[in-house]
Protein backbone atom coordinates (compact mmCIF):
# COMPACT_ATOMS: atom_id res chain seq x y z
CA UNK A 1 0.00 0.00 0.00
CA UNK A 2 1.15 3.55 -0.79
CA UNK A 3 1.41 5.44 2.50
CA UNK A 4 2.69 8.67 0.92
CA UNK A 5 -0.69 10.47 0.83
CA UNK A 6 -0.43 10.64 4.64
CA UNK A 7 2.24 13.33 4.13
CA UNK A 8 -0.69 15.72 3.65
CA UNK A 9 -1.68 15.23 7.30
CA UNK A 10 1.92 15.84 8.35
CA UNK A 11 1.89 19.09 6.34
CA UNK A 12 -1.25 20.26 8.15
CA UNK A 13 0.23 19.44 11.57
CA UNK A 14 3.62 21.03 10.82
CA UNK A 15 2.19 24.04 9.01
CA UNK A 16 -0.16 24.84 11.89
CA UNK A 17 2.62 24.31 14.44
CA UNK A 18 4.93 26.67 12.55
CA UNK A 19 2.13 29.25 12.35
CA UNK A 20 1.98 29.57 8.58
CA UNK A 21 -1.27 31.03 7.25
CA UNK A 22 -3.78 28.16 7.70
CA UNK A 23 -5.33 28.63 4.24
CA UNK A 24 -1.87 28.25 2.70
CA UNK A 25 -1.25 25.15 4.81
CA UNK A 26 -4.56 23.54 3.88
CA UNK A 27 -4.17 24.08 0.14
CA UNK A 28 -0.54 22.88 0.18
CA UNK A 29 -1.67 19.76 2.03
CA UNK A 30 -4.45 19.15 -0.50
CA UNK A 31 -2.10 19.50 -3.50
CA UNK A 32 0.62 17.34 -1.92
CA UNK A 33 -1.83 14.62 -0.91
CA UNK A 34 -3.31 14.39 -4.39
CA UNK A 35 0.03 14.32 -6.16
CA UNK A 36 1.51 11.74 -3.75
CA UNK A 37 -1.54 9.55 -4.34
CA UNK A 38 -0.47 9.46 -7.99
CA UNK A 39 -2.90 12.03 -9.38
CA UNK A 40 -1.90 14.62 -11.95
CA UNK A 41 -1.33 18.12 -10.44
CA UNK A 42 -3.89 19.72 -12.76
CA UNK A 43 -6.43 17.04 -11.82
CA UNK A 44 -5.85 17.82 -8.14
CA UNK A 45 -6.42 21.55 -8.74
CA UNK A 46 -9.65 20.65 -10.56
CA UNK A 47 -10.74 18.41 -7.69
CA UNK A 48 -9.96 21.16 -5.18
CA UNK A 49 -11.88 23.73 -7.25
CA UNK A 50 -14.89 21.44 -7.54
CA UNK A 51 -14.87 20.61 -3.82
CA UNK A 52 -14.52 24.28 -2.83
CA UNK A 53 -17.40 25.16 -5.15
CA UNK A 54 -19.60 22.31 -3.85
CA UNK A 55 -19.08 23.53 -0.27
CA UNK A 56 -19.98 27.19 -0.80
CA UNK A 57 -22.98 26.87 1.47
CA UNK A 58 -20.63 26.70 4.46
CA UNK A 59 -19.61 30.34 3.90
CA UNK A 60 -23.17 31.51 3.20
CA UNK A 61 -23.64 31.97 6.96
CA UNK A 62 -21.68 35.26 6.85
CA UNK A 63 -24.74 36.99 5.40
CA UNK A 64 -25.85 37.38 9.03
CA UNK A 65 -23.03 39.87 9.70
CA UNK A 66 -24.93 43.00 8.55
CA UNK A 67 -27.69 42.19 11.07
CA UNK A 68 -25.25 41.63 13.95
CA UNK A 69 -23.15 44.65 12.95
CA UNK A 70 -26.22 46.86 12.78
CA UNK A 71 -27.34 45.75 16.25
CA UNK A 72 -23.82 46.41 17.56
CA UNK A 73 -24.08 49.91 16.14
CA UNK A 74 -27.07 50.38 18.44
CA UNK A 75 -25.37 48.93 21.51
CA UNK A 76 -25.86 45.12 21.38
CA UNK A 77 -22.51 44.54 23.14
CA UNK A 78 -23.30 47.23 25.74
CA UNK A 79 -26.69 45.62 26.36
CA UNK A 80 -25.04 42.21 26.82
CA UNK A 81 -22.67 43.84 29.33
CA UNK A 82 -25.64 45.18 31.25
CA UNK A 83 -27.14 41.68 31.40
CA UNK A 84 -23.85 40.26 32.71
CA UNK A 85 -23.51 43.11 35.23
CA UNK A 86 -27.02 42.28 36.45
CA UNK A 87 -25.60 38.99 37.74
CA UNK A 88 -23.55 40.95 40.30
CA UNK A 89 -24.11 40.49 44.00
CA UNK A 90 -24.18 36.73 43.89
CA UNK A 91 -21.38 34.45 45.05
CA UNK A 92 -18.56 33.66 42.61
CA UNK A 93 -20.03 30.21 42.05
CA UNK A 94 -23.53 31.46 41.24
CA UNK A 95 -22.16 34.26 39.05
CA UNK A 96 -20.05 31.94 36.89
CA UNK A 97 -22.81 29.33 36.61
CA UNK A 98 -25.21 32.08 35.46
CA UNK A 99 -22.63 33.30 32.95
CA UNK A 100 -22.12 29.73 31.70
CA UNK A 101 -25.86 29.39 31.07
CA UNK A 102 -26.06 32.82 29.42
CA UNK A 103 -23.09 32.05 27.13
CA UNK A 104 -24.46 28.63 26.14
CA UNK A 105 -27.96 29.92 25.40
CA UNK A 106 -26.78 32.99 23.46
CA UNK A 107 -24.41 30.81 21.37
CA UNK A 108 -27.15 28.25 20.74
CA UNK A 109 -29.29 31.08 19.34
CA UNK A 110 -26.53 32.20 16.99
CA UNK A 111 -25.14 35.07 19.09
CA UNK A 112 -21.71 33.62 19.73
CA UNK A 113 -19.98 36.99 19.72
CA UNK A 114 -21.86 38.10 22.82
CA UNK A 115 -19.19 37.22 25.34
CA UNK A 116 -15.61 36.35 24.50
CA UNK A 117 -12.33 37.08 26.26
CA UNK A 118 -11.51 40.65 25.17
CA UNK A 119 -15.16 41.85 25.11
CA UNK A 120 -16.59 40.24 28.24
CA UNK A 121 -14.18 38.15 30.33
CA UNK A 122 -11.41 40.70 30.89
CA UNK A 123 -13.55 43.78 31.49
CA UNK A 124 -16.50 42.13 33.27
CA UNK A 125 -16.67 38.46 34.16
CA UNK A 126 -13.18 38.00 35.62
CA UNK A 127 -13.21 41.16 37.80
CA UNK A 128 -16.76 40.42 38.97
CA UNK A 129 -15.85 36.82 39.84
CA UNK A 130 -12.76 38.00 41.69
CA UNK A 131 -14.73 40.61 43.65
CA UNK A 132 -17.47 38.10 44.53
CA UNK A 133 -14.91 35.53 45.71
CA UNK A 134 -13.16 38.12 47.92
CA UNK A 135 -16.51 39.21 49.34
CA UNK A 136 -17.43 35.69 50.45
CA UNK A 137 -14.03 34.28 51.32
CA UNK A 138 -12.09 37.34 52.48
CA UNK A 139 -8.67 38.24 51.16
CA UNK A 140 -7.29 35.67 48.72
CA UNK A 141 -3.63 35.30 47.82
CA UNK A 142 -2.49 36.00 44.28
CA UNK A 143 -2.44 32.33 43.27
CA UNK A 144 -6.08 31.90 44.32
CA UNK A 145 -7.11 35.11 42.56
CA UNK A 146 -5.39 33.87 39.38
CA UNK A 147 -7.32 30.61 39.69
CA UNK A 148 -10.61 32.52 39.91
CA UNK A 149 -9.78 34.57 36.82
CA UNK A 150 -8.66 31.48 34.91
CA UNK A 151 -11.94 29.77 35.86
CA UNK A 152 -13.83 32.77 34.43
CA UNK A 153 -11.97 32.39 31.11
CA UNK A 154 -12.51 28.63 31.12
CA UNK A 155 -16.24 29.17 31.70
CA UNK A 156 -16.44 31.41 28.64
CA UNK A 157 -14.76 28.73 26.48
CA UNK A 158 -16.94 25.88 27.76
CA UNK A 159 -20.11 27.95 27.28
CA UNK A 160 -19.19 28.86 23.72
CA UNK A 161 -17.93 25.46 22.55
CA UNK A 162 -20.86 23.48 23.91
CA UNK A 163 -23.55 25.97 22.95
CA UNK A 164 -22.65 27.07 19.44
CA UNK A 165 -23.22 23.74 17.70
CA UNK A 166 -26.89 23.77 18.70
CA UNK A 167 -27.18 26.66 16.24
CA UNK A 168 -27.40 24.92 12.86
CA UNK A 169 -26.10 27.73 10.64
CA UNK A 170 -22.59 27.62 12.00
CA UNK A 171 -19.40 26.68 10.21
CA UNK A 172 -18.68 23.55 12.27
CA UNK A 173 -22.11 22.02 11.59
CA UNK A 174 -21.96 22.85 7.89
CA UNK A 175 -18.40 21.50 7.71
CA UNK A 176 -19.64 18.18 9.10
CA UNK A 177 -22.44 18.26 6.53
CA UNK A 178 -19.95 18.99 3.74
CA UNK A 179 -17.53 16.20 4.68
CA UNK A 180 -20.34 13.65 5.05
CA UNK A 181 -22.09 14.70 1.86
CA UNK A 182 -18.83 14.31 -0.10
CA UNK A 183 -18.57 10.79 1.34
CA UNK A 184 -22.11 9.94 0.19
CA UNK A 185 -24.05 10.59 3.43
CA UNK A 186 -26.36 13.58 2.92
CA UNK A 187 -27.55 15.09 6.22
CA UNK A 188 -29.45 18.25 7.12
CA UNK A 189 -28.04 20.89 9.51
CA UNK A 190 -30.85 20.36 12.04
CA UNK A 191 -30.30 16.58 12.13
CA UNK A 192 -26.74 17.35 13.20
CA UNK A 193 -27.37 20.25 15.55
CA UNK A 194 -29.96 18.44 17.72
CA UNK A 195 -27.21 15.96 18.55
CA UNK A 196 -25.22 18.81 20.11
CA UNK A 197 -27.88 19.09 22.84
CA UNK A 198 -26.97 16.03 24.98
CA UNK A 199 -23.32 17.12 25.12
CA UNK A 200 -24.38 20.70 25.92
CA UNK A 201 -26.37 19.45 28.91
CA UNK A 202 -23.46 17.28 30.11
CA UNK A 203 -21.07 20.22 29.70
CA UNK A 204 -23.33 22.46 31.77
CA UNK A 205 -23.72 19.90 34.56
CA UNK A 206 -20.03 19.01 34.72
CA UNK A 207 -18.69 22.54 34.51
CA UNK A 208 -21.30 24.09 36.83
CA UNK A 209 -20.57 21.35 39.36
CA UNK A 210 -16.86 22.09 39.14
CA UNK A 211 -17.41 25.85 39.56
CA UNK A 212 -19.47 25.32 42.71
CA UNK A 213 -16.95 22.83 44.09
CA UNK A 214 -14.17 25.33 43.39
CA UNK A 215 -16.08 28.03 45.28
CA UNK A 216 -16.47 25.69 48.28
CA UNK A 217 -12.78 24.73 48.13
CA UNK A 218 -11.79 28.43 48.20
CA UNK A 219 -13.97 28.86 51.26
CA UNK A 220 -12.24 26.01 53.09
CA UNK A 221 -8.78 27.29 52.13
CA UNK A 222 -9.68 30.81 53.32
CA UNK A 223 -10.72 29.71 56.80
CA UNK B 1 -38.40 26.17 -6.30
CA UNK B 2 -35.93 28.02 -4.07
CA UNK B 3 -32.50 26.37 -4.19
CA UNK B 4 -29.05 27.03 -2.77
CA UNK B 5 -28.35 29.06 -5.93
CA UNK B 6 -30.60 31.79 -4.51
CA UNK B 7 -28.53 31.87 -1.32
CA UNK B 8 -25.36 32.03 -3.40
CA UNK B 9 -26.69 35.08 -5.25
CA UNK B 10 -27.48 36.71 -1.89
CA UNK B 11 -24.04 35.92 -0.44
CA UNK B 12 -22.37 36.91 -3.72
CA UNK B 13 -24.14 40.27 -3.59
CA UNK B 14 -23.08 40.82 0.05
CA UNK B 15 -19.43 40.07 -0.73
CA UNK B 16 -19.59 42.25 -3.88
CA UNK B 17 -20.78 45.19 -1.76
CA UNK B 18 -17.98 44.53 0.78
CA UNK B 19 -15.47 44.39 -2.09
CA UNK B 20 -16.72 47.71 -3.50
CA UNK B 21 -16.64 49.43 -0.09
CA UNK B 22 -13.13 48.06 0.56
CA UNK B 23 -11.95 49.41 -2.81
CA UNK B 24 -13.47 52.80 -2.04
CA UNK B 25 -11.59 52.69 1.27
CA UNK B 26 -8.30 51.92 -0.53
CA UNK B 27 -7.95 48.45 1.05
CA UNK B 28 -7.06 46.62 -2.15
CA UNK B 29 -6.19 43.27 -0.59
CA UNK B 30 -9.58 43.07 1.10
CA UNK B 31 -11.32 44.26 -2.07
CA UNK B 32 -9.61 41.59 -4.18
CA UNK B 33 -10.35 38.77 -1.71
CA UNK B 34 -14.02 39.61 -1.25
CA UNK B 35 -14.43 40.18 -5.02
CA UNK B 36 -13.03 36.71 -5.74
CA UNK B 37 -15.30 35.17 -3.14
CA UNK B 38 -18.24 37.05 -4.63
CA UNK B 39 -17.29 35.70 -8.07
CA UNK B 40 -17.20 32.19 -6.60
CA UNK B 41 -20.73 32.60 -5.24
CA UNK B 42 -22.21 34.26 -8.33
CA UNK B 43 -20.41 32.37 -11.11
CA UNK B 44 -19.07 29.21 -9.45
CA UNK B 45 -21.84 26.98 -10.79
CA UNK B 46 -21.07 28.06 -14.36
CA UNK B 47 -17.27 27.93 -14.20
CA UNK B 48 -15.22 24.83 -15.05
CA UNK B 49 -13.59 22.88 -12.21
CA UNK B 50 -10.24 24.21 -13.42
CA UNK B 51 -11.41 27.84 -13.26
CA UNK B 52 -12.76 27.24 -9.74
CA UNK B 53 -9.43 25.64 -8.80
CA UNK B 54 -7.49 28.66 -10.06
CA UNK B 55 -9.90 30.89 -8.12
CA UNK B 56 -9.08 28.94 -4.93
CA UNK B 57 -5.35 29.33 -5.54
CA UNK B 58 -5.80 33.08 -6.09
CA UNK B 59 -7.86 33.43 -2.87
CA UNK B 60 -5.19 31.61 -0.91
CA UNK B 61 -2.37 33.63 -2.48
CA UNK B 62 -3.99 36.92 -1.40
CA UNK B 63 -4.78 35.68 2.11
CA UNK B 64 -1.47 33.82 2.53
CA UNK B 65 0.59 36.86 1.56
CA UNK B 66 -1.11 38.94 4.24
CA UNK B 67 -3.20 41.03 1.86
CA UNK B 68 -6.03 41.41 4.36
CA UNK B 69 -6.30 44.26 6.83
CA UNK B 70 -8.83 45.18 9.48
CA UNK B 71 -11.05 48.12 8.61
CA UNK B 72 -12.66 50.87 10.66
CA UNK B 73 -15.72 52.14 8.80
CA UNK B 74 -17.53 55.12 10.29
CA UNK B 75 -19.78 53.89 13.10
CA UNK B 76 -21.33 55.09 16.36
CA UNK B 77 -19.16 56.12 19.32
CA UNK B 78 -19.08 54.03 22.52
CA UNK B 79 -21.07 56.79 24.28
CA UNK B 80 -23.79 56.73 21.61
CA UNK B 81 -23.92 52.94 21.82
CA UNK B 82 -24.29 53.08 25.59
CA UNK B 83 -27.14 55.58 25.25
CA UNK B 84 -28.89 53.48 22.59
CA UNK B 85 -28.42 50.31 24.66
CA UNK B 86 -30.07 51.99 27.65
CA UNK B 87 -33.05 53.34 25.71
CA UNK B 88 -33.61 50.22 23.56
CA UNK B 89 -33.07 47.68 26.35
CA UNK B 90 -33.40 43.96 25.79
CA UNK B 91 -35.44 44.54 22.64
CA UNK B 92 -32.02 44.80 20.95
CA UNK B 93 -31.78 41.00 21.09
CA UNK B 94 -35.04 40.52 19.19
CA UNK B 95 -33.82 41.00 15.59
CA UNK B 96 -31.02 38.50 16.28
CA UNK B 97 -33.63 36.01 17.54
CA UNK B 98 -35.71 36.36 14.39
CA UNK B 99 -33.07 34.43 12.45
CA UNK B 100 -33.00 31.12 14.38
CA UNK B 101 -36.77 31.33 15.02
CA UNK B 102 -37.56 31.69 11.32
CA UNK B 103 -35.25 28.83 10.43
CA UNK B 104 -36.32 26.37 13.13
CA UNK B 105 -40.06 27.14 13.06
CA UNK B 106 -40.01 27.22 9.26
CA UNK B 107 -38.24 23.88 9.04
CA UNK B 108 -40.72 22.25 11.42
CA UNK B 109 -43.68 23.69 9.51
CA UNK B 110 -42.19 22.62 6.21
CA UNK B 111 -41.60 19.06 7.35
CA UNK B 112 -44.71 18.43 9.44
CA UNK B 113 -47.51 20.38 7.78
CA UNK B 114 -48.99 20.46 4.24
CA UNK B 115 -46.78 23.51 3.65
CA UNK B 116 -44.07 21.00 2.69
CA UNK B 117 -46.14 19.64 -0.16
CA UNK B 118 -45.80 22.95 -1.98
CA UNK B 119 -42.24 21.92 -2.82
CA UNK B 120 -41.20 25.54 -2.32
CA UNK B 121 -37.67 24.63 -1.20
CA UNK B 122 -35.05 22.28 -2.61
CA UNK B 123 -35.16 18.97 -0.70
CA UNK B 124 -33.04 18.84 2.50
CA UNK B 125 -31.98 22.47 1.92
CA UNK B 126 -34.91 24.17 3.65
CA UNK B 127 -33.16 25.07 6.93
CA UNK B 128 -30.32 27.05 5.41
CA UNK B 129 -32.65 28.68 2.88
CA UNK B 130 -34.96 29.67 5.75
CA UNK B 131 -31.90 31.00 7.58
CA UNK B 132 -31.35 33.30 4.57
CA UNK B 133 -34.99 34.39 4.67
CA UNK B 134 -34.67 34.99 8.43
CA UNK B 135 -31.62 37.18 7.86
CA UNK B 136 -33.50 39.27 5.29
CA UNK B 137 -36.50 39.59 7.62
CA UNK B 138 -34.31 40.56 10.59
CA UNK B 139 -32.44 43.10 8.48
CA UNK B 140 -35.64 44.65 7.11
CA UNK B 141 -37.16 44.77 10.60
CA UNK B 142 -34.06 46.34 12.15
CA UNK B 143 -33.82 48.91 9.35
CA UNK B 144 -37.47 49.97 9.81
CA UNK B 145 -37.14 50.04 13.59
CA UNK B 146 -33.76 51.73 14.02
CA UNK B 147 -33.72 53.86 10.83
CA UNK B 148 -29.93 53.90 10.38
CA UNK B 149 -28.24 55.39 7.29
CA UNK B 150 -28.91 53.20 4.25
CA UNK B 151 -25.31 51.98 3.97
CA UNK B 152 -24.96 51.24 7.71
CA UNK B 153 -25.64 47.46 7.57
CA UNK B 154 -23.16 47.05 4.69
CA UNK B 155 -20.45 49.04 6.50
CA UNK B 156 -21.06 47.33 9.86
CA UNK B 157 -20.98 43.96 8.10
CA UNK B 158 -17.68 44.92 6.46
CA UNK B 159 -16.21 45.87 9.84
CA UNK B 160 -17.05 42.37 11.11
CA UNK B 161 -16.00 40.38 8.01
CA UNK B 162 -12.68 42.26 7.88
CA UNK B 163 -12.05 41.45 11.54
CA UNK B 164 -12.70 37.77 10.79
CA UNK B 165 -10.48 37.98 7.71
CA UNK B 166 -9.14 34.84 6.05
CA UNK B 167 -10.66 32.69 8.82
CA UNK B 168 -14.02 33.30 7.12
CA UNK B 169 -13.22 30.78 4.38
CA UNK B 170 -11.17 28.31 6.43
CA UNK B 171 -14.08 25.91 7.16
CA UNK B 172 -15.05 25.79 3.47
CA UNK B 173 -11.41 25.19 2.55
CA UNK B 174 -11.13 22.38 5.13
CA UNK B 175 -14.22 20.71 3.69
CA UNK B 176 -12.53 20.88 0.28
CA UNK B 177 -9.40 19.32 1.84
CA UNK B 178 -11.61 16.52 3.15
CA UNK B 179 -12.85 15.87 -0.38
CA UNK B 180 -9.28 15.71 -1.74
CA UNK B 181 -8.32 13.36 1.12
CA UNK B 182 -11.24 11.14 0.15
CA UNK B 183 -10.14 11.17 -3.51
CA UNK B 184 -6.56 10.30 -2.56
CA UNK B 185 -7.76 7.41 -0.40
CA UNK B 186 -6.36 8.82 2.87
CA UNK B 187 -9.31 7.36 4.77
CA UNK B 188 -8.68 3.85 3.48
CA UNK B 189 -4.98 4.06 4.37
CA UNK B 190 -5.54 5.19 7.97
CA UNK B 191 -8.63 3.04 8.27
CA UNK B 192 -6.41 0.10 7.29
CA UNK B 193 -3.85 0.99 9.95
CA UNK B 194 -6.54 1.65 12.58
CA UNK B 195 -8.35 -1.54 11.62
CA UNK B 196 -5.14 -3.45 12.39
CA UNK B 197 -4.96 -1.93 15.87
CA UNK B 198 -8.62 -2.03 16.91
CA UNK B 199 -9.84 -5.57 17.61
CA UNK B 200 -12.21 -6.54 14.83
CA UNK B 201 -15.89 -6.35 15.67
CA UNK B 202 -15.51 -4.14 18.74
CA UNK B 203 -17.85 -1.23 18.09
CA UNK B 204 -17.21 0.30 21.50
CA UNK B 205 -13.42 0.36 21.15
CA UNK B 206 -13.77 1.85 17.67
CA UNK B 207 -15.95 4.63 19.13
CA UNK B 208 -13.29 5.22 21.81
CA UNK B 209 -10.50 5.42 19.21
CA UNK B 210 -12.62 7.76 17.06
CA UNK B 211 -13.34 10.17 19.92
CA UNK B 212 -9.76 10.05 21.25
CA UNK B 213 -8.53 10.53 17.69
CA UNK B 214 -10.69 13.64 17.28
CA UNK B 215 -9.50 15.05 20.61
CA UNK B 216 -5.87 14.09 19.96
CA UNK B 217 -5.67 15.46 16.41
CA UNK B 218 -7.40 18.63 17.62
CA UNK B 219 -4.77 19.01 20.34
CA UNK B 220 -1.97 18.64 17.79
CA UNK B 221 -3.55 20.95 15.22
CA UNK B 222 -5.13 23.36 17.70
CA UNK B 223 -8.31 23.26 15.65
CA UNK B 224 -11.18 20.76 15.63
CA UNK B 225 -12.22 21.91 12.15
CA UNK B 226 -8.89 20.77 10.73
CA UNK B 227 -8.97 17.47 12.60
CA UNK B 228 -12.51 16.58 11.52
CA UNK B 229 -12.00 15.77 7.80
CA UNK B 230 -8.96 13.65 8.68
CA UNK B 231 -10.50 11.60 11.48
CA UNK B 232 -13.87 11.28 9.72
CA UNK B 233 -12.13 9.92 6.62
CA UNK B 234 -9.96 7.61 8.71
CA UNK B 235 -12.28 6.10 11.29
CA UNK B 236 -15.70 7.78 11.40
CA UNK B 237 -16.88 7.01 7.89
CA UNK B 238 -15.08 3.77 6.91
CA UNK B 239 -15.38 1.99 10.25
CA UNK B 240 -18.20 3.43 12.35
CA UNK B 241 -20.62 4.12 9.49
CA UNK B 242 -19.72 1.69 6.71
CA UNK B 243 -18.51 -1.34 8.68
CA UNK B 244 -20.62 -1.02 11.83
CA UNK B 245 -23.65 0.77 10.36
CA UNK B 246 -23.79 3.67 12.87
CA UNK B 247 -25.98 6.77 12.63
CA UNK B 248 -24.00 9.35 10.58
CA UNK B 249 -25.63 12.42 12.23
CA UNK B 250 -24.56 11.37 15.75
CA UNK B 251 -21.08 10.32 14.67
CA UNK B 252 -20.52 13.62 12.85
CA UNK B 253 -22.02 15.99 15.40
CA UNK B 254 -20.68 14.40 18.58
CA UNK B 255 -17.36 13.57 16.91
CA UNK B 256 -16.85 17.29 16.35
CA UNK B 257 -17.73 17.96 20.01
CA UNK B 258 -15.15 15.36 21.10
CA UNK B 259 -12.72 17.48 19.13
CA UNK B 260 -13.85 20.57 21.06
CA UNK B 261 -12.84 18.74 24.27
CA UNK B 262 -9.37 18.57 22.73
CA UNK B 263 -9.47 22.32 22.05
CA UNK B 264 -9.89 22.91 25.80
CA UNK B 265 -6.68 20.97 26.47
CA UNK B 266 -4.13 22.41 24.07
CA UNK B 267 -1.90 25.50 24.06
CA UNK B 268 -2.07 25.23 20.24
CA UNK B 269 -5.58 26.76 20.44
CA UNK B 270 -3.95 30.02 21.44
CA UNK B 271 -6.97 32.28 20.92
CA UNK B 272 -9.01 30.40 23.48
CA UNK B 273 -6.37 29.26 25.94
CA UNK B 274 -3.21 31.38 25.80
CA UNK B 275 -4.52 34.81 24.76
CA UNK B 276 -6.97 35.03 27.70
CA UNK B 277 -4.19 34.09 30.14
CA UNK B 278 -2.26 37.05 28.77
CA UNK B 279 -5.33 39.31 28.75
CA UNK B 280 -5.98 38.50 32.40
CA UNK B 281 -2.28 38.89 33.28
CA UNK B 282 -2.06 35.42 34.80
CA UNK B 283 1.38 34.25 36.00
CA UNK B 284 0.98 30.78 34.48
CA UNK B 285 0.23 30.90 30.74
CA UNK B 286 -1.43 27.48 30.99
CA UNK B 287 -3.68 28.51 33.90
CA UNK B 288 -6.83 28.50 31.73
CA UNK B 289 -6.07 25.02 30.38
CA UNK B 290 -5.50 23.77 33.96
CA UNK B 291 -9.01 24.93 34.90
CA UNK B 292 -10.44 23.20 31.80
CA UNK B 293 -8.90 19.73 32.22
CA UNK B 294 -11.43 18.73 34.86
CA UNK B 295 -14.30 19.57 32.51
CA UNK B 296 -12.82 18.37 29.22
CA UNK B 297 -11.85 14.85 30.31
CA UNK B 298 -15.21 13.76 31.83
CA UNK B 299 -17.00 15.48 28.93
CA UNK B 300 -14.97 13.44 26.45
CA UNK B 301 -16.14 10.32 28.29
CA UNK B 302 -19.74 11.61 27.99
CA UNK B 303 -19.24 12.10 24.26
CA UNK B 304 -18.00 8.53 23.87
CA UNK B 305 -21.10 7.27 25.68
CA UNK B 306 -23.40 9.54 23.63
CA UNK B 307 -21.92 8.28 20.34
CA UNK B 308 -22.11 4.66 21.46
CA UNK B 309 -25.70 4.93 22.69
CA UNK B 310 -27.03 7.37 20.08
CA UNK B 311 -25.33 6.03 16.99
CA UNK B 312 -25.58 2.29 17.70
CA UNK B 313 -27.98 1.32 20.51
CA UNK B 314 -30.84 3.67 19.64
CA UNK B 315 -30.18 3.45 15.91
CA UNK B 316 -30.21 -0.30 15.34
Amino acid sequence: MNYWPLAGIAIVVLGFALRFNPLLVVVSAALATGVLAGLDLLAVIEALGKAFNDNRYISVTWIILPVIGLLERYGLQQRARAVIEGMRGATMGKLLVAYLAFRQIASALGMKDIGGHPQAVRPLVAPMAEAAAMKTHGDLDEAARDEVKAMAAATDNVGLFFGEDIFFAIASILLIQGVFEAAGYPLTPLELSVWAIPTAICAFLIHAGRILAFDRRLGRAGK
Amino acid sequence: MITYEWLYVLAGAAFAVWAALSAKDGRWGNAALWALLSASFLLGSHLSDMANGVLVLALVAIAGLGGLKRSDPLTTSPQERQAHAESLGNRLFLPALVVPLTAVAGTLLYNYTPFGETGLFEARRETLILFGIGVLAALAGAMLWLRPPLLAPAEEGRRLIDSIGWAAILPQMLAALGAVFALAGVGEIIGGIAGGIIPEGSVFLTVVVFALGMAGFTMIMGNAFAAFPVVAAAIGIPLLIETYDGNPAVIGAVGMLAGFCGTLLTPMAANFNIVPAALLELKDQNAVIRQQVGTAVPLLVCNIVIIYVGAFWLWN
